[in-house]
């Protein structure tokens, strides 16, 4: 028995996920490798390889592999199978992306999304918006596993693991790249951030996000968004928190302008501590808010930040 | 170009799903239920795909219990020519319903699948990218544009970082966000139409699947409640707390 946790990176940046994703295979309780795959990777196979707990990486370094499409991945991940009883990837839209297809190339069932690690075939994972947690039990021989990396810790470091070049390279030609909008941004990632600070449709508009710029500068937070707020095109999707967005659990979430959806609620209220500021009393993010400010938004949002 | 669109019945998205005294499953009695929304939007797409000329023919199929018909029927009223349901009382996990939607695939042979990144219930994000592997297509996943020329579909796609176009050879597998299209509601006149519309009844057992189980449910439990919280006064109050109390600034 040994897993595979397949790397996730975004141009030369390994991502935390990569991280708190080994955390969770570790779990199983087999000896884990790492395949990362990509282009120019040198630098971020050391990181790897430094990763507390990792056996060995093996490295795809090729130009087919440079934009992660799922074809390639899946075929190149499909190749490696053999040897591994657990393969397992972060549930980022990467991993998302390309696991499905290496469950169904292998003809066994994916597990997505886990929260927890039972055993090495029993898994936690949230299900309808988080609203229930199912205890789930693999079946098959092989298990294809991704992991909501907001539920597992960052590994520590290490002496660095053994680095193998992997030659082979799958081109399947169903796909090619055309090119990529990458979203800029001074900030910490909204799934690494210890603090973020979300908006919603009582902004009103993109310029008004500019509020939560100071209080956010001043906290080292991330900025996060409801789904009506990109909808409505105040930010970019990249932003959006919740069921169909990212998932994060910072030690402090602070919802500005939001109702608090059942969706919305998915991706946020595993946060340690959660602040909402809301004009109406009523709505629903106060439930579950440690600390609620009924107000309008444009009057305490400037004096949030002088306070800070 | 001919269009498959498989869509889902689910609970209804304003609806939150209770678990069962049991802890055997989530309670669905007397839930309203609905289209899953993703699927709403790949309907949309089609429809479009259509108006625009590009499509010619836009099939709808479900997998599910008699019930999911009524989806179908929606997916006819909004403008679907002909729909597809392959019937079982079964729970069926994606890899099944990937499988069995490839042998829908066989039969009328699409050049373009459009299916809802995520189904709402199972929260699973994976029978897409399954129905693209094993019918040998390329995949487009979480589009937020779908741009069909040439023989080829350019699929703009939301992922973590922003956003990433990728080109793939028709045939090929798309599915869709939020961000895709607004979906239409169907009008009365549209609604009466598609009561006439042409629905296959196929059932599930008869397509050569094997559908044994690949995952067991131990047991599905409530998700642990958050401590009551409390409201401030004031932006002062706040930030004493959040220093004093939570620690967390
Ligand atoms: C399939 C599906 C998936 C979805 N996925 C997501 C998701 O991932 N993430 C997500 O967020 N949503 C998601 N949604 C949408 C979700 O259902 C809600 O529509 C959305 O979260 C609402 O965003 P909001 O709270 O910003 O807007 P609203 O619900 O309109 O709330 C705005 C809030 O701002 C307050 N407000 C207005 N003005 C002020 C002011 N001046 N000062 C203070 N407060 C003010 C109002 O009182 C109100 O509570 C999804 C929906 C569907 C159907």
């Amino acid at each position: 028995m040994k897993t595979l946790v397949i790397a996730d990176h975004d141009n030369g940046v390994l991502k935390p996920e990569t991280s708190k994703t080994i955390n969770a295979a570790l779990k199983l309780g087999f000896a884990v490798d790492v395949l990362i795959a990509g282009e120019n990777l040198a630098p971020m196979s050391e990181e790897v390889a430094s990763i507390a707990g990792v056996n060995g990486v093996l490295v795809a370094d090729n130009s087919e592999y440079a934009h992660q499409l799922a074809e390639n991945i899946a075929d190149l991940v499909l190749s490696l199978a053999p040897e591994y009883s657990h393969l397992v990837a972060s549930a980022t839209t990467t991993g998302k992306n390309f696991m499905p297809r290496v469950a169904a190339l292998l003809d066994v069932a994916q597990i997505s999304e886990i929260i927890d690690v039972v055993d090495g075939d029993t898994f936690k994972r949230p299900i309808y918006a988080g609203n229930a947690i199912a205890t789930v039990k693999s079946l098959d021989s092989k298990k294809v596993i991704t992991v909501r990396a907001s539920s597992f810790d960052l590994q520590g470091e290490q002496t660095a693991a053994d680095i193998t070049a992997i030659d082979a390279v799958f081109s399947s030609q169903l796909s090619s790249f055309v090119s990529v909008e990458q979203t800029e941004s001074e900030r910490p990632e909204l799934t690494a951030a210890q603090v973020v600070i979300s908006g919603g449709r009582g902004m009103q508009n993109g310029e008004n996000f500019s509020l939560l710029h100071g209080i956010a500068d001043k906290l080292g937070a991330a900025i996060g968004a409801s789904r009506a707020a990109v909808d409505a095109g105040f930010v970019p999707n990249d932003m959006q928190v919740g069921q169909t967005g990212k998932i994060v659990a910072p030690n402090l979430y602070i919802a500005v302008g939001i109702s608090g959806a059942i969706q919305h609620l998915a991706g946020m209220k595993d946060s340690k501590v959660i602040v909402a500021i809301n004009k109406d009393p009523d709505a629903p993010i106060f439930q579950v808010a440690d600390y609620g400010l009924v107000a309008d938004l444009f009057d305490v949002l400037p004096e949030l930040e002088s306070a800070l | 170009m001919k269009v498959l669109v498989p869509i889902k019945r689910v609970i209804d998205y304003n609806v939150k799903a209770r678990v069962k005294a049991d802890n055997s499953d989530v309670d669905l009695t007397n839930v309203k239920m609905a289209m899953n929304p993703f699927c709403e939007i790949a309907i949309e797409e089609a429809i479009r795909l259509k108006e625009a000329g590009i499509a010619t023919e836009v099939v709808a199929v479900t997998i599910g219990a008699k019930a999911s018909q009524e989806q179908l029927r929606t997916a006819l009223a909004l403008g679907a020519d002909k729909a597809i349901h392959i019937e079982t009382d079964e729970k069926l996990e994606s890899l099944h319903v990937a499988k069995l939607l490839a042998k829908i695939v066989e039969q009328e042979a699409p050049e373009l699948v459009i299916l809802g990144k995520q189904s709402i219930d199972s929260d699973n994000n994976q029978t897409g990218q399954m129905l693209a592997a094993l019918t040998g297509r390329g995949q487009g996943t979480f589009a937020s544009n779908v741009d069909v020329a040439n023989g080829t579909v350019n699929v703009t796609r939301e992922v973590d970082g922003g956003l990433q176009t990728v080109a793939l050879k028709l045939p090929a597998v798309v599915t869709t966000d939020l961000r895709l299209n607004e979906p239409r509601y169907a009008s009365l006149p549209n609604i009466m139409k598609a009561k006439r519309k042409p629905l296959d009844v196929i059932a599930a057992d008869s397509l050569g699947v094997d559908l044994t189980p690949r995952i067991s449910v131990v047991e599905v439990h409530e998700p642990a409640k958050r401590s009551g919280g409390i409201i401030v006064d004031d932006v002062a109050q706040l930030v004493d707390l959040l220093k004093t109390q939570a620690k967390v600034i």
